[in-house]
């Protein structure tokens, strides 16, 4: 089956008055339909200007990034915006949520941009948000839902359009840690119904959910780690009394 | 082991059952349940050690021991109240079969590396999963946390290694 997303040799390269940083090194990455795929690294590995290249936020100085198959680092920006609508949600440290709309017009509104009708996308958005636990909350302004509901509303609106991908950045940055362990539940359940989804973080304990962990240091892949299902844990009480 | 059995008998005496079921209270699942043999061989070496004494009590069905502090016992027992518990550790297993493995050329430093990095990961998944599941008592929930920070150290820490080690490798 063709991998939602592909990278191929990814490098960028950012000139910085007379300076190249080299921000990424030739990287290779293949997303299978259903995964859910960590990239891990510290600040400055590069793992920020790897997630803009596979949204089709930005583009590569060399290799080629493919969605579903199809080649997107050399479309044009009108076509990379309605390629983005349409087919990756995004998730964010800081939620992006729109201020000045309530949380289900928040949601319904990547509906709302590739042509769906009102009332449908209405109903949409309110079932998403009853899903992810935010379904009293429809009326409230963004300002007025704590860090963890924000990311909830942020998390239904990237899943309205029903995308090949959902790709995240740091989305548990910004919370505090019971908020953060559900954000990364609801994740889960979604990667259980068959959502693809690609974080980006530097927190192992976020990485630790994904299906497989990317390491990303100096702009180079590193290492890749597969993880199973969690392992039953036990004190081990009593041991250092057989010394 | 031993002192928490002193700390458990410092109120009152008592069987050597309950003193394994305040454990399990406070630690739920997280503790695997504890065999009589354990319990008992501690209490032995306890008495032994004269740090508590025994007496034989008419049961139900059976004859039980009821276990209580010497003076000794308590003695002990405060010592261990009030010394902290040794912190950093520069005992770690993995770093010792890395350094002797890379010295004996027996294995590549950047595979057992590897190996280690998904060993740690895999943990914090199991012990998240015990976090989500478990929403028991508070102790075992912060033994867990504690858990978790730890092995997030030891991630940082095989970065570090790693780092210095390619540095090293790489021609000046």
């Amino acid at each position: 089956m063709t991998p939602v997303l592909e990278a191929r040799g990814l490098a960028k390269t950012y000139d910085t008055g007379g300076a190249e940083v080299l921000a990424l090194r030739g990287v290779d990455l293949t997303i299978e339909r259903g995964e859910f795929v960590a990239i891990m690294g510290p600040s400055g590995c590069g793992k920020s200007t790897l997630l803009n290249l596979l949204a089709g936020l930005d583009r590569p100085t060399a290799g080629e990034v493919r969605l579903d198959g199809e080649r997107i680092d050399r479309l044009s920006e009108a076509e990379l915006a309605r390629l983005r609508r349409r087919r990756v949600g995004f998730v964010f440290q800081f939620f992006n949520l729109l201020p000045a709309l309530s949380a289900v017009e928040n949601v319904e509104l990547p509906l709302l941009l590739v042509g769906r009708r009102r009332k449908d996308a209405r109903r949409t958005a309110t079932e998403l948000m009853a899903e992810l636990g935010v379904g009293d909350r429809r009326a409230a302004a963004p300002a007025q839902l704590s860090g963890g509901q924000q990311q909830r509303v942020a998390l239904a609106r990237a899943l309205a359009n029903a995308p090949d991908i959902v790709l995240g950045d740091e989305p548990t940055g910004n919370l505090d840690s019971a908020s953060a362990r559900d954000v990364l539940g609801l994740l889960r359940a979604a990667r259980d119904r068959g959502q693809t989804l690609l974080l980006v973080t530097h927190d192992a304990r976020v990485a630790a959910a994904a299906d497989r962990v990317v390491a990303l240091r100096d702009g180079l892949v590193s290492d890749e780690t597969e993880l199973h299902a969690a392992r039953p844990v036990a004190l081990p009480f009593g041991r250092e009394e057989r010394a | 082991m031993r002192e928490l059995f002193l700390a458990l008998l410092a109120g009152e005496s008592g069987y050597g059952y309950e003193l394994g079921q305040t454990l399990q209270q406070e630690f739920g699942e997280l503790l695997p349940a504890l065999n009589a043999g354990q319990i008992y061989s501690t209490l032995g070496r306890l008495e032994r050690d004269g740090l508590v004494v025994s007496q034989s009590v008419e049961g139900d069905s059976r004859r039980k021991r009821l276990y209580e502090l010497t003076e000794e016992g308590r003695t002990a027992l405060e010592r261990w109240i009030d010394t902290p518990v040794p912190g950093a550790r520069l005992k770690d297993e993995f770093f010792m079969k890395l350094v002797v493995l890379a010295s004996a050329r027996l294995a590549e430093p950047k595979i057992v590396i590897e190996g280690q990095r998904r060993e740690y990961l895999q943990t914090l998944r199991d012990l998240d999963a015990l976090l989500t599941t478990n929403g028991k008592g508070v102790a075992a929930e912060l033994l867990v946390e504690g858990a978790v920070l730890h092995a997030k150290a030891d991630l940082e820490w095989l970065d570090l290694i790693e780092q210095r080690l390619t540095m090293r490798e790489e021609p000046t």
